[in-house]
């Protein structure tokens, strides 16, 4: 069978932050257009895969290996990452007191372009822009003028996510937590949004603890991490059948503590 | 944890406007005594009432201990060391045109980004430069003129002015104030002089640029400013220097009036030397900085970014004694490598009704020290006064410190003061989430710290806001890989 090389191919990735180990030996491989779902109970390594792939230096990868686009992506500085095309949605995303949203939006878009010999966008063309993937996440003109994330309800705060991913337009997004902490009808326009940046070149990782995000970004494939490493894949019946049984069949045994957690109760 | 790269980086950044002015400098032999004070003002060919102001200020001085209560550390001053005064010698005669000006002084003067003939006819703002201790080129004199406002160096506001110098001088900052303000009484070389009459809306900003130049000389600056009833006037002063291995000593007076319904907007851009990245050379910067708000819904407000010298040791303040007068004070002081800071306002409310807002943005990175200090009083008579003071600290890397000492003195019962203070980290989560965006380290620190000052450098008038930006970026500087 041959199978042309997939976008991202993670091979026995471990880190560890401190001396604590996270990650134990991840295997993922994830194609064009394709969305995945990781799903795991909390403490289980999710967040930290997808930090591990943006590049943050919190954590150190002791082993494995991460091809992106057939190369290797772990010997890249975050920003070389996010100009390869890779996005990554912040479970909390930070605040930046007193630089405007649009601002620090335009300067990230320019620098982008910037190291990928694209000519830099001026203020006029890059409002249009702007303007246009507001609408996909339902952002109203209020946001311009705020600080980044500053003052932002949750709900904003993920919105924000979203549009600053339409507008930088990358090859494969990570949206680490996007539904916590939001109200069904945020959760919706999120969604909504994400769904609207589905393409067949762009690959998705959705990392959620609930299965209820998953009703409205629908994947091709789930994954459970347990303990740092992925326990069971499958498709998206796996996911319904993780909001039945919970995360307890995965709990490691010598960690009974932990069994459960909420998606159990 | 590890600091991220660039903030180690930031020790690595040269200082960009170090070189040296080769111009025969006028000097005075070293030291201080009576004798030397009477050669500055002989040299300046005072009136008696200044050399009498002079001795008393310097006889005053001798008795005076050399205060050690701030927040911060430097060797002894040998007093006895320093050339007290220093002018560029004229080829020939006085300069009477920019034409007739030092070439070289003109080349140094382009090398800081001041080209004065363009600015002349470009800018529209008048520059009083200060090269060393005498004013040699003033522009726009005319103009002013005409609406009647006078901008000119202090030796000439002696000279053609004496009555309005003998009124005002030693009127806000008495000579007998600080250890430091005496001493500048006694031996300032010169400075600016502005005064505005009533009812004139100054024409355009003023503006002073402040340069150090020969090795050892004591910079010792007086400026003084007067607007009348109902007058405006934005005055903007910003300073570079030249490279040294020796501290050099800055202790300049600022005095402000403000009589009824006037307003003094005084902004400052301050990058002085502040020594290399082990922290030998550099200037101290001692500034006694005062306004007084005499008049009736009279303001004053100060607008400071420093960036630069060895140490800054200031207080711009406002004395608020009319009723209903206003004092402000926005201040960015960044220190970085082993800059100290002990920076800070006094808001003094006399007057009924008085307002002051404090707000203050200290950035400490490297070795730097950040002190804000400051002193809200509110007198028994100063009824329905009301202060508001915010003080924001932001620190970069684990080697730097940020230290807030606000004193708050409230002397009736229908004022009202508050007081937010803040201290922050450039957080490794704000660096990320900026890198991941795809924003170089570099230009994350940069867009953070300027989004961090940016309410006071809005307080800033245009071409100043953008060169405290720059100069802020440029403080920032440091190679990423």
């Amino acid at each position: 069978m041959t199978r042309t090389e997939p976008m991202l191919r993670i091979k026995n990735l471990r880190a560890k932050v401190g001396d604590k180990e996270i990650l134990r030996g991840i295997d993922l491989e994830v194609g064009a257009g394709e969305v995945h779902a990781i799903m795991g109970p909390n403490g289980s390594g999710k967040s930290t895969l997808a930090q591990v792939l943006a590049g943050r230096e919190t954590f150190e990868v002791t082993a494995g290996e991460v091809l992106y686009q057939g190369k290797d992506l772990l010997a890249l500085s975050p920003e070389e990452r996010a100009v390869a095309g890779i996005f990554m949605a912040f479970q909390y995303p930070v605040e930046i007191p007193g630089v405007g949203n649009l601002y620090f939006l335009r300067t990230a878009l320019n620098a982008l372009r910037k190291r990928r010999g694209e000519e830099e966008l001026d203020a006029m063309d890059f409002l249009a822009l702007a303007k246009e993937k507001m609408k996909l996440v339902a952002m109203d003109q209020s946001f311009t003028g705020r600080s980044v994330n500053e003052g932002f309800s949750g709900g904003e705060k993920k919105r924000n996510e979203i549009f600053q991913m339409a507008v930088l337009d990358p090859k494969l997004a990570i949206l680490d937590e996007t539904d916590s902490g939001l109200d069904i009808d945020a959760l919706r326009t999120v969604a909504n949004g994400v769904n609207g940046l589905r393409t067949e070149d762009r690959a998705m990782i959705v990392i959620t603890h609930y299965q209820r995000l998953l009703n409205y970004i629908v994947p091709d494939r789930v994954h459970v991490i347990s303990n740092g490493r992925i326990v069971k894949s499958g498709g998206r019946e796996l996911a319904l059948e993780l909001e039945q049984q919970g995360y307890a069949q995965f709990e490691p045994p010598s960690r009974p503590g932990r069994a459960g957690g909420e998606a159990a109760r | 944890m590890s600091a991220p790269p660039t903030i180690q980086d930031f020790t690595s950044r040269q200082y960009k406007y170090g070189f040296v002015t080769d111009i025969e400098s006028d000097t005075v032999p070293r030291g201080l005594n009576e004798d030397v004070v009477r050669l500055i003002s002989a040299k300046k060919n005072e009136p008696e009432f200044m050399l009498e102001w002079r001795l008393k200020a310097y006889r005053h001085w001798l008795t005076m201990k050399e205060p050690r209560w701030q927040n911060v550390r430097y060797p002894p001053i040998d007093y006895q060391d320093i050339v007290y005064y220093s002018a560029p010698k004229p080829k020939g005669q006085g300069p009477k045109s920019l034409e007739e000006v030092d070439p070289e002084l003109l080349k140094a003067f382009g090398k800081l980004g001041i080209p004065l003939e363009e600015q002349k006819m470009l800018s529209g703002v008048a520059v009083d430069a200060v090269f060393d201790s005498v004013s040699v080129a003033t522009t726009f004199k005319e103009k002013l003129a005409k609406a009647g406002v006078i901008f000119c160096s202090f030796s000439e506001a002696v000279q053609n002015h004496p009555e309005l110098v003998k009124k005002y001088l030693g009127s806000v900052v008495p000579y007998s104030d600080n250890f430091f303000a005496t001493l500048n009484s006694a031996v300032f070389s010169d400075g600016s002089f502005v005064y505005v009459p009533k009812g004139v809306r100054c024409p355009m900003e003023l503006s002073t640029y402040f340069r150090i130049n020969a090795e050892n000389t004591g910079q010792f600056e007086r400026t003084l400013i007067v607007a009348e009833e109902g007058a405006y006037v934005s005055y903007l002063e910003g300073c570079t220097a030249p490279m040294r291995d020796k501290n050099q000593l800055h202790a300049a007076v600022v005095e402000l009036v403000a009589l009824d319904d006037a307003q003094i907007k005084y902004s400052t851009v301050q990058n002085w030397y502040p020594g290399d990245a082990q922290g030998r050379g550099g200037i101290y910067n001692f500034v006694t900085k005062r306004g007084a708000c005499r008049g009736r819904s009279s303001k004053i407000s100060w607008t400071q970014v420093e960036t630069g010298s060895a140490i800054t040791w200031k207080y711009p303040s406002v004395i608020l004694q009319g009723d209903d007068s206003v004092g402000e004070f926005h201040s960015v002081a960044l220190t970085n490598n082993y800059q100290q800071a002990d920076t800070g306002t006094k808001m003094i409310h006399i007057g009924k009704n008085t307002r002051s807002t404090i707000l203050s943005k200290g950035i400490s990175a490297g070795h730097g020290q950040n002190t804000y200090r400051g002193l809200v009083r509110i007198q028994k008579g100063a009824t329905g006064s009301r202060n508001y003071t915010q003080c924001d600290s932001l620190l970069l890397g684990s080697n730097c410190g940020a230290h807030t000492m606000p004193y708050i003195e409230v002397k009736n019962t229908s004022s009202q003061v508050e007081h937010e203070a803040s201290t922050s980290k450039i957080g490794e989560d704000q660096l990320f989430y900026c890198t991941q965006r795809g924003i170089s380290q570099e230009d994350a620190v940069s867009m953070i710290v300027n989004g961090f000052c940016r309410e006071v450098f809005k307080e800033l008038p245009m071409e100043f806001a953008v060169e405290a930006q720059k100069l802020l970026s440029v403080s920032l500087e440091g190679s990423i890989g």
